[in-house]
């Protein structure tokens, strides 16, 4: 090839290294972020049950793999996603547990009466503190969280039948 | 009188930055504190620092980075505070790393292509300047 070929090849060259540098980015949900939290152990809390109002902290929820997911009652997306948690609960593979993420005591308890309430117990977290150390940007998003209570896996947004289905299962018999 | 119709319109961009108030002991934690909500991410409004944004959670982190502060943390201190939390997604300003390499020297190193390209072309075009004065 003679010099002149060569340079008339530089601009096509620059476009296709473009055209695949974009062409990545096409289809890429940039409001999902990973979390840095993924196995790593839960970041310490000791806050009341919206239940009873006895303390939970991170010890206390050792020794079992549970979920744990965080809603709010001013969340409509956790309204979307409560019969499907509501049905993961009812199979019996593993408890979830509820944070209940800066959200009045009130409202959340009116919203349990009215949807029901899967949780085994859930965590009040009013002021977004325990969400920020768990690294939550918004409602719901859901933690999978091992026995030794190590965080492998985050959902951001709901739960739904596929991500359980193709992340959260075959996680737990991973992990269990 | 159009120009009075367009006043109102002046006004409004003067709220649209986040407005909380934090005091603060001395200027060097004032000045902290600015710099650090200039640097952090939102992660709900992701294309705005923390000191911009009206959302929820930026509000929280302004406290938060606040508190820290006064606790007598540093920036590097509090930024890895975020980091650990968030990722590295979480500051403008990402650490140089295998990962993000890229990101770093891919300006230099374009730069110093055009530079390259630029010198070649003028040394070449003086050079047939000279070439037809001499032949004048």
């Amino acid at each position: 090839m003679n010099k002149t070929v060569i340079k008339a090849l530089i601009p096509l060259l620059i476009f296709l290294s473009l055209v695949i540098l974009l062409y990545s980015g096409l289809g890429k949900d940039t409001r999902l972020l990973p979390s840095a939290l993924i196995d790593k152990p839960i970041p310490e809390f000791n806050v009341p049950s919206l239940l009873t109002g006895k303390r939970i902290d991170n010890e206390t929820l050792k020794g079992q793999m549970y979920l744990l997911n965080v809603w709010a009652s001013w969340c409509p997306n956790c309204r979307i996603e409560h019969p499907i948690v509501t049905e993961f609960v009812r199979q019996n593979i593993i408890p979830v547990y509820g944070l209940n993420y800066k959200d009045e005591p009130a409202d959340a308890n009116a919203w349990l009466n009215q949807f029901g309430n899967p949780y085994k117990d859930i965590l009040v977290d009013i002021d977004g503190l325990v969400g920020i150390d768990f690294g939550v940007y918004g409602a719901p998003e859901t933690f999978l969280i091992d026995a030794q209570g190590i965080i492998r896996h985050k959902i951001v947004g709901e739960l739904n039948p596929y991500n359980i289905q193709n992340e959260i299962l075959p996680l737990i018999k991973k992990y269990k | 009188m159009k120009k009075l119709l367009l006043l109102p319109l002046l006004i409004l961009t003067f709220s649209t930055s986040a407005i909380d108030i934090h005091e603060f002991e001395t200027e060097e934690q004032r000045l902290d504190y600015q710099q650090l909500t200039e640097e952090l991410r939102c992660l709900v409004c992701q294309n705005q620092n923390i000191a911009d944004s009206d959302a929820g959670l930026a509000k929280d982190l302004r406290n938060e980075v606040a508190k820290l502060i006064k606790q007598g943390q540093n920036q590097i201190q509090i930024t890895d505070y975020m980091v650990q939390r968030y990722g590295e997604f979480v500051t403008y300003s990402p650490p140089v790393g295998t990962h993000t390499i890229v990101l770093w020297v891919m300006p230099l190193l374009v730069f110093l292509i055009a530079a390259f390209v630029l010198i070649r072309g003028i040394k070449r075009n003086s050079a047939q300047a000279n070439h037809s004065e001499d032949d004048s």
